[in-house]
C-alpha cells in the first residue's frame, strides 16, 4: 500500500539514454524509492516537461507530491535529503563538510569541463584536429578522475567509499556514453593500465543493482549513434549559455 | 593574523564570487585572514589550492583548500551551522535556492562580460540578453523581501554582488536597471542594508574603473 502510495508521488521526466537522468534514477534506486518514469519523446518536449521546468525546457525533472525539481545533481541531492532517516543507512552525499565540497566540486569539474569535450567527440563536423584534442584532453581527465578516486576513496572501491555516492553517480551516468565515443570515433579514451583504479571502479559501478538496469547499453548507444549525438549537442549548447 | 582556526581567503577585490564568500562569511561572523591575488602573476600559493582552475575565490581552512564560490558557501554554512543559515532546511526551498544561484551562475557573468566587451550589434543582442535574465529573477523574486522569503540567504548572497556593477554595464551598454528591473533595484538596496552586503562589495565607480582597465586590455574602445 505505501509503496503505491508513494509510486505515486515520485515522477521522473526524461529519456532513458540522458546521463543527467541515468543520475536521478540511480539515486532513487540507492534510496529504494518507487516512481513512475515519463519517458519523453525524442526531438520533442513534452507540455509536462515544459510547465515542469519552464526556465530551460530539460530533462530530467522529478516531480515529488506535483512539485518538480529541476537540474540532475540538484535533484540528487534533494532525493539524498529528503529519503534519509528510514534509509539513513545509504546517504549518497559524504556526512563531513569537506568532504561533500570536494565531491561537489568534482562533479561541477566533470559537467563544467569534461562533458563538453565528449560532445566534441560524439558530433561530426570539427577538424580531425579538434577531435584528437578534445580526445586528449579526455584522457587527462580520466587521469584526474583516478587520482581522486585513489585520493578520496580511501582504498574503498566508490568515490562515495564503500557504497556508490554523490560523484559516483555524476561520473558513472557517463560512463557507457564514454564507451560508446570509443566506438564510434575510434579513439581510444579509456585504458586499464592508465587508469586500473577506474576500471575497477567501472566493473563495481556498472553491475551495482542500482546502476545496471538504468545505464544505457553501449551496443544501444553506439547503433543510435546519430540521433543521440544530435540530442547531446543540441543539449550541450543550451547547457553551456 | 591567521584567523578563526586557520581560515584564508585567497581572492580578487572586485571578484563577485569572492564577494558572496565574503559575504557568508560576514554573516556567519567568522574571522579570516583576506589574501588578495595578483591574477597576472598568479602566486604558488594559489596554484597550489587550486591546480584545476587556478582561480579565485579559494578558502584555505586547517590546511585544506576549497574551491568554487557556491560549493565554499555550502561548505561555510554546513561548518558555521550555529548561526545565519543560508541555506533552507526544507529540501524543496533547498533545492529552489540552489536552482536559482546555479540559473545565475550559468548566465549572469557570461551575458554580463558580453555586455561590456562588445560593440554594436553583439551588444545589442548581449543586453537583451541580461535584461531577460534579471527579468526572470525579478519574477523568481516577486514581492518578497529576499528570494528566500524574509531572510537573507543563498540566492540574495549569489546574485547581490553583481548589483555593484549594474552601473558598469549600464555605462556601457546604454541602459537603464531601475527602469527595466526596478525590483531586483529596490532589493539590491533592501541587501545593502545589511553590513555583510554593504562592507563587501566595491565601489560602482571603482567597478566601472576596472572594466574601463579590462576594455583596455582587451582592445575594446
Amino acid at each position: 500500500m505505501a509503496a503505491s502510495r508513494e509510486a505515486e508521488e515520485v515522477k521522473v521526466l526524461g529519456l532513458t539514454v540522458s546521463p543527467f537522468v541515468v543520475r536521478v534514477r540511480i539515486a532513487l534506486n540507492l534510496k529504494g524509492v518507487q516512481y513512475e518514469f515519463l519517458e519523453e519523446q525524442f526531438g520533442s518536449k513534452s507540455e509536462l516537461l515544459i510547465k515542469s521546468n519552464p526556465v530551460y525546457k530539460k530533462m530530467p525533472v522529478l516531480i515529488h507530491q506535483g512539485r518538480p525539481i529541476c537540474e540532475s545533481m540538484i535533484i540528487v541531492e534533494y532525493v539524498d535529503q529528503v529519503w534519509a532517516g528510514d534509509y539513513a543507512s545509504h546517504s549518497i552525499l559524504p556526512s563531513l563538510p569537506y568532504d561533500r565540497a570536494v565531491a561537489r566540486f568534482w562533479a561541477h569539474y566533470i559537467d563544467d569541463k569534461w562533458f563538453p569535450k565528449l560532445v566534441v567527440i560524439l558530433k561530426g563536423g570539427d577538424t580531425e584536429e579538434a577531435h584528437a584534442e578534445a580526445a586528449e584532453e579526455l584522457k587527462a581527465g580520466l587521469k584526474l578522475m583516478e587520482e581522486v578516486l585513489e585520493k578520496h576513496s580511501k582504498g574503498k572501491p566508490f568515490f562515495g567509499g564503500d557504497a556508490i555516492g554523490h560523484l559516483d553517480i555524476a561520473f558513472g551516468s557517463y560512463w557507457t556514453w564514454i564507451l560508446a565515443a570509443e566506438k564510434i570515433s575510434g579513439f581510444k579514451l579509456f585504458q586499464q593500465k592508465q587508469t586500473p583504479l577506474l576500471f575497477a571502479w567501472s566493473q563495481d559501478f556498472c553491475l551495482d543493482v542500482a546502476v545496471k538496469d538504468v545505464l544505457p547499453d553501449v551496443d544501444m548507444l553506439v547503433e543510435h549513434a546519430k540521433k543521440f549525438s544530435a540530442w547531446m549537442i543540441q543539449n550541450a549548447a543550451a547547457e553551456n549559455n | 593574523m591567521a584567523g578563526e582556526k586557520g581560515v584564508v581567503l585567497l581572492d580578487l577585490w572586485v571578484s563577485p564570487f569572492g564577494q558572496r564568500v565574503r559575504i557568508a562569511l560576514a554573516e556567519k561572523g567568522v574571522d579570516y585572514e583576506y589574501k588578495e591575488q595578483d591574477l597576472m602573476n598568479k602566486s604558488e600559493l594559489l596554484l597550489k589550492s587550486n591546480p584545476v582552475y587556478k582561480k579565485i575565490p579559494v578558502l584555505l581552512h586547517d590546511g585544506k583548500s576549497i574551491c568554487e564560490s557556491l560549493i565554499i558557501v555550502q561548505y561555510i554554512d554546513e561548518v558555521w551551522s550555529n548561526k545565519a543559515p543560508l541555506l533552507p532546511a526544507e529540501p524543496l526551498a533547498r533545492a529552489n535556492a540552489r536552482f536559482w544561484a546555479d540559473f545565475i551562475d550559468k548566465k549572469v557573468y557570461e551575458c554580463a562580460t558580453r555586455l561590456w566587451k562588445l560593440k554594436g550589434e553583439e551588444q545589442e543582442v548581449a543586453k537583451k540578453e541580461f535584461i531577460e535574465i534579471f527579468k526572470l529573477l525579478e519574477g523568481e523574486l516577486g514581492d518578497k523581501t529576499f528570494f528566500g522569503g524574509e531572510s537573507f540567504g543563498f540566492v540574495d548572497l549569489a546574485l547581490v554582488p553583481f548589483v555593484a556593477w549594474f552601473y558598469a554595464y549600464e555605462t556601457c551598454a546604454k541602459f537603464s536597471m531601475e527602469e527595466e528591473c526596478p525590483k531586483i533595484v529596490a532589493w539590491g538596496k533592501r541587501c545593502m542594508e545589511r553590513e555583510s552586503v554593504s562592507k563587501t562589495l566595491s565601489d560602482p565607480t571603482k567597478v566601472y574603473e576596472f572594466v574601463l582597465f579590462l576594455k583596455k586590455r582587451f582592445g575594446v574602445e
